[in-house]
């Protein structure tokens, strides 16, 4: 029995990373899929954009389950945008009962008081204002459905602790804790639980890139990818430098489907002890 | 394609409620069971707490769907016992993969007013007693090499102070700190540690006529009917419920002891229909 058999899932940040993962974990319990990501460049990023390309691939990858997908170009930065996206697709696909906010950028690593004014409001409105719009655009629906809902947040553990040179991400992941919490007491007389997921590092292009392995590995000029684990895995509990992208899925699949039917409030870190270390 | 086929999971506090649910949802999932339970009262106990008919149904339910339990009664504040029972369970299910230290009681004082009996027998089995099951079970969680899960029932009051049963409050914080610690202690084997917090869960520990009056002290007697106290552990909520299933506890301790949380450790996670966030 598929654990999400007949839902539709939103989920933004689509194009790859964890948010496919997400897409093809949830199809694979038998949700429909709307898809968003900005398939752009954000200046300040030190990885390599989503195309529009790779959110055509989460497409391919969720029909081939034989499950109904709309996949759109669409920046959380702008409500309006992300407001007709999500109409559309419940429109189309009939009904939404999850909301995976997951769009998120790492920006630039720089110590507080360097950061440029324009990277900290941008990280900001991407990384907390966006999932703010993410969740003001399907409430509505998630309303009108009248069977209740799961909100999930991809936060981050530099959401429960302080992290240096990342200042500005440190801050949206932790404000989107008290977007949780507060949506959690609001929602809760609809049925509609709202939690977050806090990951350890994860193996996506986000973190496998040379901006990361240098913020990981200050001490050395020109850090490999086996310099990153080696700090990566210290960060940790369990012995593994970084957990994958299906691990999210696997949390956001427990929290969506009707398992975790009176779970909300919570923080969870998926984070192989990290956040006791 | 159970989520836990092949696997071993020891459960203490087996007899009913949580523990029993625990066994059943474990077993649906393909999972073998070694289950305990104290199965008699304890002094301090206003409640009636299991007997030895109740064990016998939790195998009946388990073995109805074809999978193995070995079920002995023992005090989880009872080392050698437990350890005996353990050793056992093991040496004919041929391994353990999970423990779930669910056995727990409930009793009530002001912390100024709890004899030193409560306050004992309270930590011995609330705390001491979750040491104990860990105890037992870590080396043949690490005889195995194919790591482990340890999940530890704690409660609301493992996380926020509450009136009226510190002695509760007290160990159900503990064991948070035993859960944190064991998560560092036993990471480099890959065994994960984490405890569950459920809000009042509807099983006789919360249906009896002490809690009732513990909880609406106001009402005579007579009033005090399972629909009253509801609306009264309602307001405790954020979710408009009175309470969680059982089957609720046990689909997150499911959900942990499963390889789909390969990675969570250290990770206190509440199933309280929002309690704590209120």
């Amino acid at each position: 029995m598929a654990r999400v058999q007949g839902k539709v899932a939103f989920i933004t940040g689509a194009a790859r990373g964890q948010g496919r993962s997400h897409a093809v974990r949830l199809a694979q319990e038998g949700a429909d899929i709307i898809g968003i990501d900005i398939c752009e460049a954000i200046p300040e990023n030190q990885y390599p954009p989503a195309t529009e390309e790779d959110l055509q691939e989460t497409v391919r990858q969720v029909e081939a389950l034989d499950r109904r997908i709309i996949a759109e170009k669409a920046d959380v930065r702008d409500f309006e945008q992300l407001k007709a996206v999500v109409d559309r697709g419940v429109a189309e696909l009939g009904r939404l009962d999850i909301v995976c906010a997951n769009a998120g950028i790492a920006g630039r690593f720089n110590r507080s008081e360097d950061i440029p004014d324009d990277e900290w409001a941008n990280m900001l409105d991407i990384n907390l204002s966006g999932v703010w719009r993410t969740c003001k655009a399907a409430i509505p629906h998630l309303k009108a459905g009248g069977r209740g809902g799961s909100i999930i947040l991809t936060s981050s553990d530099a959401g429960l602790f302080a992290y240096e040179n990342i200042s500005h991400y440190v801050s949206a992941k932790h404000g989107m804790v008290g977007l949780m919490r507060t949506l959690a007491l609001e929602l809760a007389p609809d049925m509609i639980r709202v939690n977050s997921i806090h990951p350890t590092t994860v193996d996506t292009p986000m973190v496998n890139n040379e901006a990361v392995f240098k913020l990981f590995r200050p001490d050395l000029e020109h850090p490999t990818v086996d310099d990153f684990a080696e700090a990566a895995t210290a960060m940790n509990a369990l012995p593994i430098p970084w957990v994958e992208a299906v691990d999210i899925s696997n949390a956001v699949l427990f929290l969506a489907s009707d398992e975790a039917r009176y779970i909300t409030g919570v923080p969870l870190p998926v984070d192989a002890g990290a956040a006791v270390k | 394609m159970g989520r836990l086929d092949g696997k071993v999971a020891f459960v203490t506090g087996a007899a009913r409620g949580q523990g029993r649910s625990h066994a059943v949802r474990m077993a649906e999932e393909g999972a073998d069971i070694i289950a305990v339970d104290v199965a008699k009262q304890l002094p301090t106990v206003e409640y009636e707490m299991a007997n030895p008919d109740d064990l016998a149904e939790t195998m009946r339910q388990v073995e109805a769907l074809d999978r193995r339990i070995v079920a002995r009664e023992a005090d989880v504040r009872d080392y050698a016992a437990l350890k005996s029972v353990l050793d056992e369970g093991v040496a004919e299910l041929g391994r353990l993969d999970i423990v779930a230290a669910n056995a727990g009681i409930f009793t009530q004082g002001r912390a100024d007013e709890l004899s030193e009996e409560s306050w004992n027998e309270m930590i011995g089995v609330n705390l001491t007693g979750v040491w104990h099951t860990a105890k037992a079970a870590i080396p043949h969680l690490k005889a195995g090499g194919n790591g482990g899960s340890i999940i530890i029932t704690s409660s609301t009051a493992g996380l926020k102070g509450y009136e009226n049963f510190a002695h509760y409050v007290s160990a159900k914080h503990g064991v948070v700190g035993l859960m944190r610690t064991l998560a560092l202690e036993l990471a480099p084997d890959m065994i994960r540690v984490n405890s569950v917090h459920p809000t009042g869960v509807d099983t006789p520990m919360i249906q009896n006529e002490m809690l009732y009056g513990l909880f609406a002290p106001d009402l005579e007697p007579d009033e005090r009917t399972r629909e009253a106290l509801g609306e009264r552990f309602k307001a405790l909520n954020a979710l408009p419920i009175p309470w969680v299933e059982p089957v609720d506890i046990s689909n997150a301790v499911l959900w942990l002891a499963s390889d789909e949380s390969r990675y969570v450790t250290g990770v206190t996670l509440p199933v309280d229909a929002g309690a704590t966030t209120k």
